[in-house]
């Protein structure tokens, strides 16, 4: 028999007791929706991690600290004053905060000989007592950093100009409407003002252009993002008091790589560092955690996914040994005719792959009907305010995965049966009654 | 006469081991020519239902030798046996085998299905087949919607649609009343005599094995008696 005849062939009998199949193809259906369901769950969360991570910080980046020489043995008694002690942000998950030393001049130098080091740049805190436009309200508002290759997720305008000495500032969209601007399109080239204070208690204001409004995304969109000529002005601006040998003090600075660096090199990059007595963490590193959670629910659900696969595939076997008790003087007929074991054992795999690829294409295209409609229901209200959230999404190779994977089990589940048929003899088969 | 299509040699088959050995066949040699038709007639449990088996290659013998046309076919296994089985013989069971919810036609070209003819070819000879049983105009229908007659005669147009040597035909009238089961006797004696089909017929009824060319009685495994002439 060739193989397209023992395909229809397979297929057409897989339609010769239609209620039997359609409840084993139901079975698994649940399972591939289910599947289908927690997968897009996954990917989704994921893919919106990484489209956000560009906002976090570049790829090629690290993020240096130094950490204070007995940070880690406060229990060994009191600890010693240390001067240049400073309250460190942004290490590790939000709420913790270690005891950093602060970077000076010749920690930057030191940083920049590091073998495989490209870039040293020390990040200027700034604190920012307010924002506001044209005599309006004032507001509070935080100044973050912005580092080339970094990427601003824009819902109108253009990311500030590091290269232009014209002072630049993109502010977050919920601060277009208190500011007093119309809209995030009437905000872009209206100019704003930013107050800070010095070491002597004496406020500066300075003068900065809207480029752009920023989303609002789930790791940031709530600080203002200034130009690096906007940041040099305001730091300076903040430092007119302290005296000369304190300037210059950095919480923490970005250390440039090569971007075609391999996992291996960085991590060597990031031993070479750490014997140099600093600490430091890729934007890979800050979102490991989060990924690892999120795949850890994921794995969990999947499994639950795969439990009731495996009831289906009980079905599968025992659908295929009724259809071969039912079917043994065909058997018979068949091997007497002259069919090879070996195609018989074909005939009927290839029923029990066609029944699993039906129930995992009608499960997964439905699951992905109704993930669709959930996750922009969703959108629209739950997570309105996690703009490019979309909850549940697909890519085409999970999806295919997914029914590769179901069609593999039913495949498993339908051996037995399989061979139960290629080994039956003829003879006893025919006088079967 | 011409040479033997099929030659049997001393042939014995036992089913089972010890105690509960059961000799089916206790030495059976038999010489069937090319064209001939040949019935096999016994009661049931005579063991002329083995005899047919392993004269078709379905089953083994537990000793003695087989030839199809002079060649030893116990050197016949897997894929080269299958093919010859597929090519050379052609089955019609009491029972008919048709599938039910299939078409006649589908269930006609089952045979060269299983040899690998190509789509168009197996529609063309197993129509050419039903015309020669005159059941072209149920092609289209479902097996189970057939008269008994019209099963019947959809299994010798299974049985013949590969163009084989040998029609194995076991109880061919069994299930079929007198007049139709006789249609049915014409139609297989026409057969062997117009196109040389040699026709084996494993039977216990005395008036079909009495139009074979040539019968042999089976009791408990041995061959009785053996006689010549056909009635008509």
């Amino acid at each position: 028999m060739r193989t397209p005849d023992l395909i229809t062939s397979a297929i057409a009998n897989t339609f010769r007791s239609k209620t039997r199949t359609i409840l084993t193809i139901l079975a698994i259906f649940v399972g591939a929706f289910t599947l289908t369901i927690t997968n897009g769950l996954g990917t989704g969360i994921n893919r919106y991690i990484d489209d956000t991570v560009g906002a976090i910080g570049a790829s090629d980046v690290l993020t240096v600290t130094k950490p204070a020489a007995d940070a880690a043995t406060a229990s060994d008694g009191p600890a010693e004053y240390d001067p240049d002690s400073i309250e460190g942000a942004q290490q590790g998950p939000p709420g913790t905060s270690a005891t950093l030393t602060a970077l000076t001049p010749d920690d930057l130098t030191a940083l920049g000989e590091i073998d495989g080091v490209l870039r040293v740049q020390a990040t200027k805190s700034i604190s920012v007592d307010y924002i506001q436009h044209s005599d309006g309200t004032r507001y509070v508002i935080g100044m973050g950093s912005f580092i080339p290759g970094q990427s601003i997720q824009l819902s109108e305008g253009t990311e500030p100009d590091q290269d232009s000495s014209e002072l630049q500032v993109v502010i977050p969209e919920s601060f277009v409407e208190p500011l007093g601007l119309d809209s995030a399109r009437d905000a872009i080239g209206q100019t704003v003002t930013i107050a800070v204070s010095d070491a002597e208690r004496t406020q500066h204001l300075v003068d900065a252009t809207v480029t752009g409004v920023s989303e609002e995304t789930l790791t940031g969109g709530t600080n203002a993002v200034p130009n690096e000529a906007l940041t040099d002005a305001l730091f300076d601006a903040q430092n007119v008091g302290v005296p000369e040998d304190q300037q210059d003090r950095f919480a923490q600075a970005s250390v440039w790589f090569d971007t075609n660096s391999s996992d291996q090199q960085i991590t060597d990059l990031k031993d070479r560092i750490s014997d140099a007595g600093y600490t430091s963490t890729t934007v890979a590193d800050q979102l490991g955690t989060f990924k690892a959670v999120i795949d850890a629910i994921v794995l969990v659900l999947n499994a639950f996914a795969v439990i009731a696969l495996l009831a289906a595939s009980f079905g599968i076997v025992n659908t295929l040994l009724m259809s071969v008790q039912e079917r043994t003087r065909e058997i018979g007929l068949m091997k007497a005719m002259g069919m090879g074991s070996g195609k018989v054992f074909g005939l009927f795999s290839l029923e029990a792959i066609f029944i699993g690829f039906l129930g995992s294409a009608i499960g997964v295209g439905i699951g992905m009907l109704v993930g669709g409609a959930v996750s922009s229901a969703l959108a629209g209200g739950l997570f309105a305010d996690l703009a490019g959230l979309t909850l549940i999404a697909f890519d085409p190779l999970s999806v295919a995965v997914i029914i590769l994977a179901i069609m593999g089990i039913a495949f498993l589940a339908g051996t037995l049966p399989a061979l139960r048929a290629a080994k039956a003899d003829p003879v006893e088969s025919l006088r079967y009654e | 006469m011409s040479s033997p299509i099929l030659s049997v040699r001393d042939v014995h088959k036992s089913y089972g081991t010890g105690q509960g050995r059961f000799d089916a066949l206790k030495g059976v040699s038999l010489d069937i020519a090319e064209g001939e038709s040949l019935a096999i007639v016994g009661k049931s449990g005579s063991g002329k239902s083995t005899l047919m088996h392993v004269l078709a290659l379905l089953d083994q013998p537990t000793s003695g030798t087989i030839e199809l046309q002079g060649a030893d076919t116990k050197k016949l296994r897997g894929r080269r046996l299958n093919e010859t089985r597929n090519k050379t013989f052609g089955f019609v069971f009491q029972q008919f085998f048709l599938t039910a919810n299939a078409s006649v036609l589908e269930n006609v070209i089952l045979p060269l299905k299983i040899a690998g003819v190509g789509r168009g070819e197996r529609k063309r000879r197993g129509l050419a087949a039903l015309e020669q049983l005159e059941l072209a105009d149920k092609a289209k229908n479902k097996a189970v919607n057939l008269s008994g007659g019209q099963k019947q005669r959809s299994v010798i147009a299974r049985a013949l649609v590969n163009n084989p040597r040998v029609i194995f035909a076991d109880e061919p009238t069994g299930n079929l009343d007198s007049a139709t089961g006789a249609v049915v006797e014409d139609i297989l004696f026409d057969l062997n005599r117009e196109q040389g089909i040699t026709l084996i017929v494993v039977t216990h009824d005395e008036d079909l094995a009495a139009r074979c060319d040539r019968r042999i009685y089976i009791r408990d495994g041995l061959i009785v008696d053996e006689s010549r002439g056909a009635a008509a």
